[in-house]
């Protein structure tokens, strides 16, 4: 299984990111996030603690869904980058978009 | 399930060579990068940061044959090749499409192409790569990653 998902105490949706997040299962994710929205969740952590690596497809779906939960009025955080992903969203400017804890606990405090 | 099958070595270095084929089908795409790595760092040590930027430009080079090259048409195939060097190592991904200008892609962290969702396949790989190349058609694309 390539997501999993979780809910804090305060209602915030933390979905982990198993492996990769690749042109294979962005899509899914899409999904998940789509659902949750359509339930009424409006703030969501994206944790990437285990993610191993992420295609341009899953970086164009991080974009997507960002903006999705925004416009539905949202909030949605990136936590657990390791080092070579952070860069990758630094080259990209991407972090420029998003707002990435270090940790899914921090990024869950910042609520 | 995917395999690397060794190609007999050329004249005149007598590289180690491995070659997979595999149909335009994305679900395959991970499989793909688990046998890529595997042929190329094996049991050998390899930092995280060499196997990332292997795993990475493969998967973005192999999507991108698949959904650009070969237009998501399942009947077209895409093949790999990894050639083995002491300090590095070279990837190649071809398709079977008409090709494209890899000089016309547009920069994607201009502020007006931050929020595109597509466009930053190429860019990745130039970035992570030692060395790209690409043959005249634009069907082809080696890599070159050193190996720590």
């Amino acid at each position: 299984m390539a997501f999993s998902e979780a809910r804090d105490p305060s209602g915030v949706v933390v979905v982990t990111v198993e492996g990769q997040l690749i042109v294979a299962n962005r899509q899914e994710l899409k999904q998940r996030l789509q659902d949750a929205l359509d339930r009424g969740d409006r703030k969501f952590v994206l944790d990437f603690t285990p993610t191993a690596y992420i295609d341009s497809s899953g970086l164009g779906a991080l974009v997507s869904v960002s903006r999705k939960v925004r416009e539905a009025g949202g909030d949605l955080r990136l936590a657990g980058l390791n080092e070579d992903l952070r860069a990758l969203f630094e080259l990209t400017k991407l972090d420029t978009l998003f707002t990435i804890a270090a940790t899914p606990a921090e990024a869950l405090a910042g609520f | 399930m995917l395999s690397a099958v060794r190609v007999a070595p050329e004249p005149p270095d007598d590289r180690e060579r491995y070659r997979v084929v595999l149909p335009t089908d994305v679900s395959q795409v991970g499989e793909l990068v688990d046998v890529v790595v595997d042929c190329c760092f094996g049991r050998t040590e390899a930092s995280s940061r060499a196997r990332f930027r292997l795993c990475t430009v493969v998967a973005e080079a192999v999507a991108n044959a698949m959904l650009y090259g070969n237009e998501n048409d399942p009947s077209r195939r895409v093949t790999v090749e990894i050639e083995l060097h002491d300090d590095r190592v070279v990837i190649s991904v071809s398709d079977e499409g008409e090709g494209f200008d890899p000089q016309a892609l547009p920069d994607p962290t201009a502020p007006d192409a931050i929020e595109l969702t597509t466009g930053r396949g190429l860019y990745m790989i130039h970035s992570l790569a030692d060395h790209v190349a690409f043959n005249d058609r634009g069907n082809t694309i080696w890599i070159t990653l050193s190996r720590c």
